[in-house]
This record gives C-alpha cells, sequence and structure tokens, in this order.
C-alpha cells in the first residue's frame, strides 16, 4: 500500500522529449516507474526512450490508458498543459515546473477541480512511492521503503527528511512535495486523511513553512481526524517579516503565517513539532518507538 | 516586483481609474516646473519609494504656493526616508511626485490581493482609510469588507453592490461612480498580472468623485515576461544591490545581520539551515538559494557576494542534491577558492546525487579552510563553532 501512486501506475510526460522531461523521465524510469508515453505537441509517432511519443494528451491516454501526468513544460504552458490532461480524463497532474505565473494557476487549478483531476505542484519535486514509482525529480536513492508518510512545501527539505527517516533505520511509504506557491494542488488537508487511511504508512512528517495559512489548517484537521503520530518542521522561523525567501509562498507579513503561530498551532493539536530540521528522523524515531 | 506611486497612476490612468493630476520630478527645479504646469493653488510634493508609511515619515507634504513647493522638494528630495516598511537604514529619496492638492471629505481603503486560501482574488475594501490597514484588520477586522472574485466571471454587479452598501455609500449617483472605479481596479489587477494594489487613502471629494490619492502596485515576477510595459518601470536604484546581483546570476539572496554566511539548495533547506544555526548559538548572515541550476561560475558568484559582507566569519554550504548534482557545486567551490580570496572557514555539507563523487574532488583537491562536515546538524555545529572561534 501507499497513496496515490503504486507500481502499477501508468504515467505520461507532458514535455517529454525537452531538456528536463528527458533527463527526468530516464531517471524515474531507471526507478521503475510505468512510463507509458508522453506528449510533444509535432513529435507524434516518434519514439523517446523507447516509449511512444504523441501530440496530444487525448491521444495518449487512448493509446496507453495513462491515469497520470507528469508535466515539464515551460512556465508560461502550465496551465495550457493542466487544462489538456484535465480535459483528457488525466486523474493526477504533478506539476514540476518552477515560475507559472500566478493567473494562469488559479484558472488551471480550477478547472482540473471542476474535471475531478487532482494536481500536485507546480514548483514541486513531485512524488514518490519508496522502491515503486518516482514521478518528479528527487534523488530516487535516499527513499528506502517502509512505514512513514512525509508531506513537504520544500523539496530540499523533503530529501533531508527523508534521509534522516531512512538513517534512523525507518523507511518511507509516499512522499509529497508540494510546492510553495501561492496556489497549490493537493495540500496537507488533502493528504493527510489519505495516510491515515493507508495501512502502510503509520507516522506521517509534515514540513512546512513561513506564509499563508496550510498549516494551520492542517493542524485544526489533525486534531479531528488523525490518529497517527504526526511530527512537523516549519522552516523559516528566522526569517525576517517581509522579505521573501525565495518561494513566492515564503513571506510573512501583516502577523499572519509566522511559524511560531504556525508551531503553536500544530502543537495544541498532538503534532510532535521540532525546532531543527536535523531532529525530524529522530522525532520520527521516537514516535514509532511508543 | 514592486513600482512607484507615479507608476501606479500611470497605469490607473490608463484604465480610467481617477486619481489627481501629477508629475515627476528628479530634481527641484523640475518639481518646480511641474507646480507651475498644475497651477494649484495647492500642491502635493511626495517622496516616491517602494515602501509605505512615506506620511508619517515626513515624505509628503502640502504647499500653498511655488516658493513652498520649492523649499519642500529641497527638504524631503535626498533625504533617507524611514517608515514602519523600509527598515532602520531608511530609503534614499531620488524621485518626488508632485500633485494637485484634492478637495476630501472621506478617506477610504481599497486594495486588490489574491487570496490563497479561496485561491481568487479578493477585493478588500475599508471605511478605515489613511490608517494603517494591517492596523485595522488587528484592531477592528469587522471593518474591513473582502469581497472574492471569481475570474471565471469576473467582476459582477453584485460585487459591486456588496461593496457600496458595505462602505456605506448611499447616494445613488456615487454608488455608480464607486462601483466603476473598483470594477477598473479589477481588470487592470487581472490583466497585468498584479500581486497586489492598495489605494489608501481613495478619497471621497466634496463634489462626490472618487479619487485614487495614494497608489501601491506590485506584481507577479513570473508573469512579467509577458508585461515589458510594465518591466520597463523596474526602478533598479529602489532594489538592494547584492540582492540584484544574485538575482541576475539566478541565485535568491537576502542579506541578514549574523555572522554566519549559508550557500543552500532550495527555499525551504536554506531557511531550515538559518533555523538549525540559530538552534545552535550561531545568527545567519543571509539567505541564499542556489536554485536548482548551480554551476561552478553561480556558487563562486555566491561566496564572492557573501564574502561582501565583513560580518562574515565562516560560511555553511549545505546542499542536498536533486536536481543541483554536488559534484558540481564541489568544483564550483573550487573554482571560487580561485576567483575570490575566500579567508573565513567554509565548512561543507554536500548530500545526496553524486555526494561520493563530490566528497573525492574536495578531498582530492585539499583546500586549507575547507571543512567537511556529515550532515546538516554537524555542519551547523562546526559552524556556529567556527564562527566563534574567528572572533
Amino acid at each position: 500500500m501507499s497513496i496515490l501512486v503504486n507500481k502499477d501506475t501508468k504515467v505520461i510526460v507532458q514535455g517529454f522529449t525537452g531538456k528536463e522531461g528527458s533527463f527526468h523521465a530516464e531517471q524515474c524510469l531507471a526507478y521503475g516507474t510505468k512510463i507509458v508515453g508522453g506528449v510533444t505537441p509535432n513529435k507524434g509517432g516518434s519514439e523517446h526512450l523507447g516509449k511512444p511519443v504523441f501530440n496530444t494528451v487525448k491521444e495518449a491516454v487512448q493509446a496507453t490508458g495513462a491515469t497520470v501526468s507528469m508535466i515539464f513544460v515551460p512556465p508560461v504552458f502550465v496551465a495550457d498543459a493542466v487544462m489538456e490532461a484535465a480535459d483528457a480524463g488525466i486523474e493526477l497532474a504533478v506539476i514540476i515546473t518552477e515560475g507559472a505565473p500566478v493567473r494562469d494557476m488559479q484558472a488551471a487549478k480550477a478547472y482540473a477541480t471542476k474535471h475531478n483531476m487532482k494536481t500536485i505542484g507546480p514548483n514541486c519535486p513531485g512524488i514518490i512511492t519508496a522502491e515503486e514509482c518516482k514521478i518528479g525529480i528527487m534523488p530516487g536513492m535516499i527513499f528506502k521503503k517502509g512505514n512513514v508518510g512525509l508531506i513537504s512545501k520544500s523539496g530540499t527539505l523533503t530529501y533531508e527528511g527523508a534521509n534522516q527517516v531512512c538513517k534512523e533505520g525507518f523507511g518511507i511509504s509516499t512522499a509529497v512535495g508540494i510546492g510553495g506557491d501561492p496556489i497549490i494542488g493537493l495540500s496537507y488537508k488533502q493528504l493527510l486523511p489519505l495516510f491515515e487511511a493507508d495501512p502502510e504508512t503509520h507516522a506521517i512528517v509534515m514540513i512546512g513553512e513561513i506564509g499563508g495559512d496550510l498549516e494551520i489548517q492542517a493542524a485544526a484537521f489533525i486534531k479531528e481526524h488523525i490518529t497517527k503520530p504526526v511530527v512537523a518542521f516549519i522552516a523559516g522561523q528566522t526569517a525576517p517579516k517581509g522579505k521573501r525567501m525565495g518561494h513566492a509562498g515564503a513571506i510573512v507579513s501583516g502577523g499572519a503565517g509566522t511559524a511560531a503561530e504556525k508551531m503553536a498551532a500544530l502543537e495544541a493539536a498532538g503534532v510532535k513539532v521540532v525546532v531543527s530540521p536535523a531532529d525530524i528522523g529522530k522525532a520520527v524515531a521516537e514516535a514509532l518507538a511508543k | 516586483m514592486n513600482i512607484h506611486e507615479y507608476q501606479a497612476k500611470q497605469i490607473f490612468a490608463k484604465y480610467g481609474v481617477p486619481t489627481p493630476k501629477g508629475l515627476m520630478a528628479e530634481s527641484v527645479e523640475q518639481a518646480v516646473a511641474n507646480a507651475k504646469e498644475l497651477g494649484g493653488p495647492i500642491w502635493v510634493v511626495k517622496a516616491q519609494i517602494h515602501a509605505g508609511g512615506r506620511g508619517l515619515g515626513g515624505g509628503v507634504k502640502l504647499a500653498r504656493s511655488i516658493e513652498e513647493v520649492e523649499k519642500l522638494s529641497k527638504e524631503i528630495l535626498g533625504m533617507t526616508l524611514v517608515t514602519h516598511q523600509t527598515g532602520p537604514e531608511g530609503k534614499l529619496v531620488q524621485k518626488l511626485y508632485i500633485e494637485d492638492g484634492a478637495d476630501i471629505k472621506d478617506e477610504l481603503y481599497l486594495g486588490v490581493v489574491l487570496d490563497r486560501a479561496r485561491e481568487m482574488p479578493v477585493i478588500m475594501a475599508s471605511t478605515e482609510g489613511g490608517m494603517a490597514i494591517e492596523d485595522v484588520a488587528h484592531d477592528s477586522p469587522e471593518k474591513i469588507i473582502k469581497i472574492a472574485v471569481d475570474p471565471a466571471i469576473g467582476f459582477q454587479g453584485f460585487h459591486g453592490r456588496e461593496l457600496v452598501f458595505g462602505l456605506g455609500i448611499t447616494d445613488p449617483a456615487e454608488q455608480k461612480k464607486f462601483i466603476s472605479f473598483a470594477s477598473k481596479l479589477y481588470k487592470l489587477y487581472m490583466e497585468n498580472d498584479a500581486e497586489m494594489i492598495e489605494i489608501n487613502p481613495l478619497v471621497k471629494t466634496g463634489s462626490g468623485d472618487f479619487l485614487a490619492l495614494d497608489g501601491k502596485m506590485g506584481f507577479d515576477d513570473s508573469a512579467l515576461g509577458r508585461h515589458p510595459d510594465i518591466e520597463a518601470m523596474r526602478d533598479i536604484s529602489e532594489e538592494d544591490a547584492d540582492e540584484r546581483e544574485a538575482g541576475e546570476h539566478g541565485l535568491s539572496y537576502v542579506s541578514l545581520d549574523g555572522e554566519i554566511g549559508c550557500m543552500v539548495n532550495g527555499a525551504g533547506l536554506a531557511m531550515g539551515t538559518m533555523d538549525t544555526i540559530n538552534y545552535m548559538g550561531g545568527t545567519p548572515a543571509n539567505f541564499l538559494d542556489v536554485g536548482g541550476k548551480a554551476n561552478a561560475e553561480t556558487v563562486a558568484k555566491g561566496f564572492e557576494i557573501i564574502l561582501k559582507n565583513p560580518k562574515v566569519k565562516a560560511i555553511f554550504v549545505n546542499i542536498f542534491g536533486g536536481i543541483v548534482r554536488c559534484d558540481r557545486i564541489a568544483n564550483g567551490i573550487l573554482e571560487a577558492t580561485k576567483l575570490v580570496d575566500v579567508h573565513v572557514p567554509v565548512i561543507v555539507r554536500l548530500d545526496g546525487t553524486n555526494a561520493p563523487e563530490a566528497a573525492e574532488i574536495l578531498r582530492n583537491a585539499n583546500i586549507a579552510n575547507v571543512i567537511a562536515a556529515t550532515d546538516l546538524a554537524d555542519g551547523a555545529a562546526k559552524a556556529v563553532a567556527a564562527a566563534k572561534q574567528a572572533k
């Protein structure tokens, strides 16, 4: 078991033949992901990395039965690609591209929701079910199979957290990098119940950031609905107010969305909150030893 | 990206959002000429900097004669204006906006921002114009009206009615004017990929007209490519020189007050690294995200920017390689030591893709000053210790 994706998940790649798309699709194939083809307009009928290339997502879905799309197209084409995937009946779009305009994502997300398509990202490392299916750009080798679910806004903190969990002798069921943009797809609140329902997941690591209120919403949800132990870290405790720290989401303003507020809300919900990301692994080990 | 008030008002004018007449000046002579052209009898001399709170800081003053315009322009141009948004160091005033004085009857607030929870723009309005909206939100949140507008349907009549009734505007002619004002503002927010617009105050004049007395706009950096006219409004003198230089090399840099320079990949890990340094008793000197496409050149640039800060006593390089391969970072560190005089200890933690190769590269290079760390905690501890030793 795992959440959202596993070894049988059929995946297509939008932006398949581009530089980034090619490099990462090859890495995913090497990891064992069932990539069944890709989409690049005007290259339909050809083959790339030993898989068929289609002109449209619709053709790709009809020919391969793919249910998930990994999106690598350039930023200004992201919204178009997401809406095309939704229109073609894709169930989950994993959007890796960084720098998609916010207005575009508003429209794309609304359209995806209308078509019951889930999205992850944009500007994220993707999703990985350890030793089964990697859809994204994370270094696969650090994700050993195990019983810890991970949700993170930050890409590199996903790796940091997973690596520590594995070094403590545990492993990852599924890890999801949700991205830190102002408009994102699946968030903590939608992913937590999936981990709660997954018998293979025994504990959950949640990595957040300053800015927005997704972690506050998550805290309220955890209090009501989550029985499994949750370990959390919020990045940006030392970030000065009003300064933007790389991610569009990581900006504190007007007193809302500070690390302190989020940490307090999570602690009040019974979450084990660590002050340094270096303590994530240890905290997970302690939670699972109980 | 942010723009000046006078530029925001140029955009307002293009969309028919009413503003007082005004002209930008970069010298006292120009300010006086502008005042003469506007005609008076009352002018407002306004400092143009990218920060709010200019009035309270002494950067906005009323003039009742051309002589007074000249006197105030001399005072304000070239002053360092300190407001609650500039930080204690303040901002140098290099541009003025000379504007017609308005007949103010009421002061309102109107803004448009993205509501992340609803994933659509929200129009915010308040009768408490002229005050810091943060304070209004804190002290009397019921005085802020929030109307979310779904871009799929755009600004509709009911949005307008909710606004005017919420603000207590009862005169039908005034209602019509305000609704038109708000709908134009929403339109220009959407069409220009704005991140936020704030008009504080928006005034009602004695004759029942609504005027944008102030105007603040920020834009989505990711969308600037399709707005060359907006991008042309960039005023680089308003941006931190080091932050801008870093940006030109694909690095995201923010300077802070501490002693330990940080070079990290990914915004989250970069903040997490700062938090860990702080937790271990040290102080971070900066936030620096080398991004996903780091190479020897960009990393060397990162060192150069970090080392410009004389407070830096040690540098912590913390890389977890996903897209960024660690061997590239290792080569960057070697390159940097050739290009820049790295006179402080550099603690290096490289993990992830090609970490063993990276360790090999650093070992073979055998550079003094470079200290290897095994993980985040180890690296942060060593950096804190090195900075303390350097004192």
